[in-house]
């Protein structure tokens, strides 16, 4: 098992320098001169040129590439020029506000949609599964910053349950308790689409297994249906919906940009449109490049899990 | 096509799916001919009119901007760049897939870790790192939607060209002088296309979602231009105070992408030939049964099934796959239920206990008597609590009919505590000792193995051990020895045949091989066509087969107690049992058949030794 992580995170190497590299290879085809795009349009052309020597701009390409990667290896993602602070601590300050917002709702996402799926497979075409399949096809198919909006129309100005917006109240705020009321609606926006799209395959991994040979040895042995179909079954159905959770969490991570906009979430999706539009390079960059190293993380303990649940792919 | 226009329209989603959208773009399309109030003019004095206001249907926008007209205009910019981007990504990730799937080698290799790299990110943030480049505007925001959605595409076509390469057609191809080109052109894009339209037309929603989803942050398309992401995107701050500025472009989205991914999904199941006979029906918990009366009891024993029938219905066809069957079981005693494949033998053993597989499993008549009570239509609990404790299975392949994911032990274990009140522990020792009972060597150690790392005889002596976890009165054994060489077969008869004398179970024992039945059975009912035809003692059958069938049947093993044998010798092929021919069903493959047998129903004759035939080979 040891050994398997090690290899996995070994093979994670040539990925993440793959993607510096494609993200570097995205910036610096960024048409015009990036000093004249912090200095603005009236800046004098020595300002320019000296601003340009400041950030290594007058190095060739792959000289630049990797002084740029030696400097993120050693934790130094460049200053945002808008911000005027270290990108790195805009980055993790604004990535774990994300991580809250999109880690609930991949839990979520995770357990409803399993949830979803195993009672829509156990009683195929009964009344729970037309009802389950019609929310699933609604589900993937309404766009997750218009559900949000609804939802702040009902829940937080009809009916006055839940805050509009942001992270924490404004006054008092700040505990736990607080957190979790401005965290329910976008929470719940963000996982939407993701429960239906997990539902919708457990269901289908479901009643592939549930015609397998070992669920009748089950019920021959008396188990009780319960068994049969949350153990027996789930566990062989799982095997099929593990890989999908991680490329749902890349979905979840993906829609949490918009959720951010629409509930004014502190998240690093809001802060990367917003430095797009003021064209802050090295904050776009650092921020691309930290989440995608974040996901690179999250899909090995994915395929680490997958490793633990099949003893076959083991041997 | 038509076959495709055919299918696609019996499914009623993606029926109203195509209705929805056609009218969605039909009006697109006509959106500027249609008399509209232009979609830029602004009116300050008629801000944020509600929906139905005098020449305003769907009301006025922040800037006095006719909502209906903005709609249109706005579905038709979504829709065109929806699926301009899809097209788009399709093609140019269809040519990457086709040709790193047709070159293979290090073209393969280097596109592919490219397509994988792309992949580690999160879509969004490449699409954000494209329009970053590229700066706001709805043309790079298609660009940024096509490129990000591009390794799909060429990882699923790549994935089916590699698998179409090394075909027959190809190497044909190949050897009569066509060149690369050709090849591509006539004989792998003809296969490759229907995977493209699958991909697309599933994926198409996706993009269309993406591209407002862009525009909706500002990164697409600018004003005073809009498509539905941004109308939305600049109705969010009235969203409190006029939402129908928010909720008319979002509903038209959800609307649009609902009907492409119903569209999507039917096109999907209609060019699939896999999905064509729609979705696998779930086995229930137990057998259905439709029976209108139990058959009078007659006298107890411990297993009884009384003129036992079992259908399979499927669509508008019924196979009567047990057709009447009468059997008796005693304590202690082994019987021999023999056949060929699709005889009903097994569909029989498995209808005692309620796990025929349903749909399309229908128990239409009969009964099964266990010490007298009537099982069929039993409640679940009542036949769950019998399972495995009075009447326990031992089933064929144990490789597919042991769960792959659990170690042995507890699966035992679980068989044990599903009957008994025991605890963990308990039961897991109780499993090692079951394990020392069926000779399994080391038995602790391999009770935490798992089956695929056993040997095909091991994994049945699980099986067998799992029949015995709760000390049953009846052993069901369907075929447990056909899937096993012929030492291990031997070696696992005599297990069974041990445990038979040491525990006075009672074994009903399916099998199509005579010498099994020989070595372990006292009596032997044959079964064909869903019907037994000949039962008896089983020295005295196999002495003096009285059924024409039967005596075919046992001509086709060369040497008792040899191996697995074929049936070759018997001329014809047994009856399809959703038409059977009236009378006796072997007739039209038996050489002694005259008209009378042909005629109506055949009695199953006899006291001891019964036979269901006119004209038998000997009086029994």
């Amino acid at each position: 098992m040891g050994g398997y992580i090690l290899r996995r995170l070994i093979s994670a190497i040539p990925v993440l320098l793959g993607i510096t590299m494609i993200v570097f290879l995205i910036m610096a085809m960024i048409p015009g001169d990036p000093a004249t795009a912090i200095l603005g349009a009236y800046a004098t052309p020595e300002n320019v040129e000296r601003l340009n020597r400041y950030l290594g701009l007058d190095q060739p390409l792959l000289q630049q590439y990797l002084i740029w990667l030696g400097n993120l290896l050693q934790g130094d993602f460049g200053r945002s020029f808008a911000l005027n602070r270290p990108v790195l601590d805009e980055v993790l300050e604004r990535f774990s506000a994300t991580l809250i917002l999109a880690g609930t709702a991949f839990v979520l996402c995770s357990l409803l949609g399993i949830l979803a799926g195993v009672v829509s497979a156990a009683r195929q075409y009964g009344l729970a599964d037309k009802t389950i399949t019609f929310a699933v096809i609604v589900g993937i198919s309404v766009p997750s910053f218009f559900l949000g909006m609804m939802m702040i129309l009902f829940f937080a100005v009809q009916l006055r349950w839940l805050p509009v917006s942001g992270m924490y109240s404004i006054w008092g705020g700040g505990d736990l308790p607080d957190l979790i009321r401005h965290l329910t609606m976008p929470a719940l926006a963000l996982s939407v689409v993701a429960t239906g799209v997990i539902a919708r395959l457990t269901r289908g991994a479901m009643l592939e297994v549930l015609r397998q040979d070992f669920i009748r040895t089950a019920r021959a042995k008396g188990l009780h249906e319960r068994r049969v179909i949350w153990g027996h079954a789930l566990r062989a159905a799982m095997v099929s919906v593990i890989p999908v959770l991680g490329i749902q969490a890349g979905f979840v991570l993906s829609g949490a940009v918009y959720i951010e906009m629409v509930f004014q979430w502190p998240g690093i999706g809001r802060m990367l449109v917003d430095a797009i539009l003021k064209r802050d390079i090295l904050l776009v960059q650092g921020g691309v490049v930290f989440v995608a190293a974040c996901y690179v993380g999250f899909n090995i303990v994915v395929d680490v899990a997958q490793h633990l649940l099949d003893p076959r792919i083991r041997a | 096509m038509r076959l495709f226009l055919q299918l696609l329209f019996r499914n009623r989603l993606a029926g109203f799916g195509a209705v929805v959208l056609g009218v969605i773009v039909v009006l697109a399309v006509l959106t500027p001919i249609l008399p509209l109030h232009p979609p830029n003019e602004t009116n300050t004095a008629n801000r944020f009119l509600r929906p139905l206001s005098e020449g305003h249907w769907l009301g006025t926008d922040h800037l006095g901007r006719d909502l209906m007209s903005r709609l249109m205009w706005g579905t038709r910019l979504s829709l065109a760049v929806g699926f301009a981007a899809a097209l788009f990504a399709g093609l140019a990730g269809a040519a990457i897939g086709v040709l790193a799937g047709y070159f293979g080698g290090r073209i393969d290799n280097v596109t592919m870790r490219g397509i994988d790299m792309l992949m580690a990110f999160p879509y969004i943030l490449l699409a954000l790192a494209i329009v970053a480049v590229l700066g706001p505007g709805l043309m790079n925001a298609l660009i940024a939607v096509a490129v990000v959605n591009i390794p799909f595409f060429a990882r699923n076509i790549r994935g089916v060209t590699a698998g179409i390469v090394h075909r027959e057609f190809v190497d044909a191809a190949r050897l009569s002088g066509m060149g690369n080109a050709r090849i591509l052109w006539s004989e792998v894009l003809p296969n490759v296309v229907p995977v493209i339209v699958i991909a697309m037309s599933t994926t198409i929603g996706w993009m269309i979602l993406e591209t407002a989803g862009l525009s909706f942050l500002g990164l697409g398309s600018q004003p005073p231009q809009a498509d539905l992401g941004s109308m939305l995107g600049e109705a969010r701050s009235a969203l409190i105070t006029a939402p129908h500025t928010s909720i008319v472009p979002g509903a038209m989205i959800l609307l649009i992408v609902m009907s492409v991914n119903l569209l999507g999904d039917g096109v999907r199941d209609a060019l699939d030939p896999r999905l064509r006979s729609g979705a696998p029906s779930r086995p229930e918990a137990t057998t259905r049964v439709e029976r209108a009366t139990a058959p009078e009891a007659t006298e107890s024993g411990l297993l009884r099934l009384d003129r036992l029938e079992t259908q399979f219905r499927i669509g508008k066809r019924v196979y009567r796959a047990v057709n009447g069957v009468s059997l008796n079981l005693s304590p202690g005693e082994c019987v021999g239920l023999i056949g060929e494949s699709g005889s009903g033998k097994s569909v029989t053993a498995l209808s005692v206990m309620g796990l025929v597989a349903s749909p399309p499993g229908v128990i239409t008549g009969g009964a099964v008597r266990l010490d007298g009570q009537d099982l069929i239509g039993a409640p679940y609990e009542m036949l769950r609590a019998l399972r495995g404790r009075r009447v326990a299975y031992i089933f064929q392949d144990p490789l597919s009919t042991l769960h792959p994911l659990y170690r042995i032990g507890d699966q035992l274990a679980e068989a044990i505590t599903a009957h008994q009140p025991v605890g963990r522990a308990a039961a897991r020792a109780r499993a090692v000792r079951l394990l020392e009972d069926v000779r399994i060597p080391n038995p602790a150690a391999r009770a935490r193995a798992f089956p695929h790392e056993l040997s095909g005889g091991m994994r049945q002596r699980v099986g067998i051990a799992m029949a015995l976890a709760n000390d049953p009165d009846i052993i069901i054994a369907d075929e447990p020895t056909t899937a096993l060489d012929v030492t291990v077969q031997a070696q696992v008869l005599a297990l069974l045949d041990e445990l038979r004398r040491s525990r006075g179970l009672a074994i009903l024992f399916i099998t199509h091989d005579f010498g099994v039945v020989s070595q372990l059975c006292d009596r032997v009912a044959v079964m064909y066509g869903g019907r037994v035809v000949e039962e008896g003692p089983t020295t005295d059958l196999l002495a003096a087969p009285a059924h024409p069938y039967t005596r075919r049947l046992i001509a086709c093993v060369p040497e008792l107690g040899g191996g697995r044998r074929r049936l070759a010798a018997i001329p014809g092929l047994p009856p399809a049992v959703d038409d059977l021919p009236p009378g006796c069903a072997f007739a039209p493959r038996c050489e002694r058949a005259q008209d009378a047998c042909r005629a109506g129903e055949i009695a199953l004759a006899g006291k001891v030794r019964k036979v269901r035939c006119l004209f038998p080979e000997t009086t029994p």
